[in-house]
């Protein structure tokens, strides 16, 4: 019952989903990232 | 009806070619919004101003009365993830994350009604009661659907989601500052309007998961898995009642276990920020806040390495590592103060931070291997308790010790050894617990029609 993993309509909604979530998360880590240097200056 | 039709279970099962890689961003979509928990504090100083303004009036709340706010709804994570941990396997994770949504939702927009009138008791009821509901069925919800999807990889799987819980409030509290931000004026300081914009955006973020989520048909594999042909000691294909894990002694080894882990994380990362400016004068407290900042990071990133690690090293030996390395890192905490090491001092807490994440994420995967799948949600639900108890005794002995040491005379920067070698101790419990967990007896395991019924729900 093993199923193909990722049909071809697949890749645009993985690109989406991963990117809705993806995005604001990186942007968040980046932010934490800059100001915790701060505690090498 | 259209309602109740679209969140049915059956509603949700995956059409041939779905790739299961879309399940992990479902979860994220909930953990990403309900990790705003841990940056709720970002509200005390300015809901302390909501009628002076500028400062706090006679008639404003106080710290301690704001403070009641994330106590209530981590209380309330823990009860309602025991008690409706049922309801969410037997449900599907689609009606789980909706409900989820809804009450997360609501907690904001309840709460905003209780800032705009101010009444604390509308806040405890609107974040606190509603919103820990939420938190609950929201952290549960998507577990075992990650479980089922990632039979050759669970650790991973649930590390992703658990990951997404330890980095929300990364987002959430820049984004909170700046909508107050916003929305304040010279009379007004935005709180309320915030709160009803949050309220908005968790739920359509959320509502965007439980729309996205899906469970495989009954029999799916991935492509190219095997179970193994000699299952492991420590991994069952059996299932087991979630009522009846509660009456095994491997649920209450993992509890203490859990427990353990966290009481002494929680105890470094409550007083992050005031541990690095005693033991090492001369740290301003904005470099303490890149250090919490940096700790975070560590704890959000560990969540994930832990949790994937465990997949090829197993559940057992992930939490001795926990523990033995664990113990290391806390001995070796009051030594870096001595020397007056500050790159060694953040080394020891960053491991110590990544392995309290990856305890969190790793658990999920560790009851699935003694209990199996069916009700893996629900027992997770109940073993979250655990974390409810080690809010209470990380802090508690922390905070404890440290005074007792001020008060016995010893200087600022000595006041966390011996509490350090307390937190140690805790550890040497949890490892006792893990070395006393074996495989769960078959008397426990579900059998003909409990078992069949299960898997008709």
């Amino acid at each position: 019952m093993a199923n193909a993993q990722t049909g071809s309509g697949n890749g645009l909604k993985l690109v989406l989903a991963w990117g809705f979530v993806g995005i604001p998360l990186a942007w968040g880590v980046i932010k934490t990232l800059v100001n915790a240097l701060k505690l090498f200056q | 009806m259209a309602l109740a039709s679209f969140l049915d279970r059956s509603r949700t099962i995956a059409p041939p070619g779905f790739s299961r890689w879309l399940v992990p961003p479902a979860a994220l979509c909930v953990h990403l919004c309900i990790g705003q928990a841990y940056a709720f504090s970002v509200f005390n100083l300015p809901m302390t101003k909501l009628i002076g303004i500028s400062k706090a009036g006679p008639d404003d709340f106080t710290i301690p009365e704001l403070g009641w706010i994330f106590t209530i709804g981590i209380v309330m994570l823990g009860l309602s993830a025991a008690i409706l941990g049922r309801w969410v396997e037997e449900g599907g994770p689609r009606r789980a994350m909706f409900t989820a949504a809804c009450c997360f939702g609501a907690g904001f927009l309840v709460s905003a009604l209780g800032v705009s009138v101010h009444s604390i008791w509308i806040i405890y009821l609107g974040y606190g009661v509603i919103g820990g509901i939420g938190l609950g069925l929201g952290y549960i919800s998507p577990v075992s659907t990650l479980i089922k999807w990632f039979p050759d990889r669970p650790g991973m799987a649930t590390g992703m989601a658990i990951m997404g819980f330890g980095g929300a409030s990364f987002i959430a509290a820049p984004l909170s500052v700046w909508l107050m931000g916003q929305f304040a004026t010279a009379t007004h300081v935005g709180v309320m309007e915030t709160f009803v914009v949050l309220g908005i955006i968790y739920f359509c973020f959320m509502m965007v998961g439980s729309i996205i989520v899906r469970v495989p048909a009954e029999g799916w594999k991935p492509a190219g898995y095997m179970p193994a042909a000699q299952p492991k000691k420590l991994v069952t294909d059996q299932h087991v009642f979630v009522y009846q894990a509660l009456k095994t002694p491997q649920f209450w080894c993992i509890w203490v276990v859990l427990c353990m882990n966290v009481s002494a994380g929680i105890g470094v990362l409550g007083q992050a920020s005031t541990m690095i400016q005693e033991m090492f004068p001369g740290k301003t407290a904005v470099a303490a806040a890149g250090f919490v900042g940096l700790l975070s990071l560590f704890n959000m990133a560990g969540r994930f390495f832990w949790a994937s690690l465990s997949d090829y090293i197993g559940r057992k030996n992930t939490y001795y590592v926990f523990f033995v390395l664990g113990i290391a890192c806390y001995c070796f905490v009051p030594y870096t103060g001595e020397v007056g090491s500050v790159i060694l001092f953040v080394l020891a807490c960053a491991i110590i931070l990544s392995m309290y994440g990856g305890g969190f994420a790793t658990v999920p995967a560790y009851l699935k291997d003694m209990f199996g799948t069916k009700y893996v949600g629900a027992i997770h639900g109940w073993l979250i308790t655990a974390w409810s108890v080690a809010g209470v005794i990380g802090p508690v002995l922390i905070n404890y010790f440290r005074k007792y040491n001020l008060d016995s005379g010893m200087p600022k920067r000595d006041a966390y050894n011996n509490t350090m070698y307390v937190l140690a101790a805790l550890l040497v419990i949890g490892l006792i617990a893990n070395a006393l967990i074996r495989s769960v007896h078959e008397k426990h395991h579900m059998r003909g029609e409990s078992l069949a019924d299960a898997i008709d729900a």
